[in-house]
């Protein structure tokens, strides 16, 4: 299957780079633009879905400061 | 001469070099190439600092599942000596070898500074003669340093005393949790920190040889 996955880092973790864009954007002119959170998208091929889970938590994704969501894209 | 240091060298290793250097300062010492199953009867290993594998998807998630960390973490749960520097301490975090994850700098730069690290109070093989309080003269260089756990997770590695170093008040350059730069495992044997004792081995090159201390202290006999 393809599947895509989002990596984000954690609620309540500080998120040094979200904070830097949020900090950059009233200087471009964006004003009221909060909570900016930036994560990793990877996308993938699998053969077996059933592998997915670890393969997030062992390798994609650091549990302990990230979380991860799997979407089904397709059968490839 | 005693112990024999084996000196990780990943792709994109760039601090093995000085490793190599402090460790025969204090011993013999060899390199182990990452592809490398085999740690060649070694009695201590540095996992060394830099970018291995170029650091792609976290700092030090790619270099967990080298051959030679393979051996590096059988090599640690026999109670073996390992000691990870920068990277190294990244590595060895993702490895599951020591607690906790290294985030991006809270100032988001590359951070490159000397700091003075307070020595904690520890049973590691790598503190022996470094008494608890003592402060210690280190280079930090670093983008990825700053030291999370989950505040349960923090209050255990005091409370077991894992914390083998802190930033002395008012300089920690990286927002690391309670100033924390460098933890030890539950035994003891695994010691990782952010800043390079092994750029600290000579006066006469950065005013500083604090850091042959960490490399000594494996030579001398358990107190």
């Amino acid at each position: 299957m393809k599947a895509r996955i989002l990596i984000r880092p954690k609620e309540g973790i500080l998120d040094a780079q979200g904070k830097a864009v949020e900090r950059a954007l009233p200087a471009l002119g964006f004003e009221g633009v909060g909570r900016v959170h930036i994560g990793r998208l990877v996308e993938l091929e699998i053969e077996n879905a059933d592998q997915l889970e670890s393969l997030c938590e062992k390798l994609l994704a650091n549990p302990l400061i990230e979380d991860y969501e799997i979407e089904q894209i397709g059968e490839s | 001469m005693g112990v024999t240091w084996g000196v990780l060298q990943f792709p994109g290793s760039c601090d093995e070099r000085d490793a190599l250097n402090a460790c025969s300062l204090a011993g013999d010492a060899q390199l182990v190439w990452h592809d490398d199953r085999d740690l060649g009867g070694i009695d201590a290993v540095v996992v060394p600092g830099g970018f291995s594998y170029g650091d792609y998807l976290r700092a030090g998630a790619i270099a967990q599942f080298s051959p030679a960390m393979g051996a590096v973490a059988e090599f640690a749960a026999a109670g073996g000596p390992v000691l990870g520097i920068c990277n190294g301490f990244q590595v060895l975090c993702e490895a599951g070898l020591l607690p906790g994850a290294l985030l991006a700098n809270e100032n988001l730069r590359f951070n490159c500074l000397q700091v003075d690290l307070i020595a904690g109070d520890s049973d590691s093989p790598f503190m022996r003669g470094i008494e608890n309080g003592e402060r210690l003269s280190i280079p930090a260089k670093h983008q990825t340093g700053r030291f999370f756990a989950p505040e349960e997770t923090l209050d255990r590695l005091e409370a077991n005393r894992q914390i083998a170093f802190r930033y002395a008040p008012g300089q920690n350059p990286n927002g690391s949790l309670r100033d924390i730069a460098g933890v030890t495992n539950e035994t003891g044997n695994v010691l990782g920190l952010m800043p390079h004792p092994e750029h600290a081995v000579d006066i006469g090159a950065g005013g500083s040889a604090d850091g042959l201390r960490l490399f000594a202290a494996l030579g001398m006999v358990a107190a």
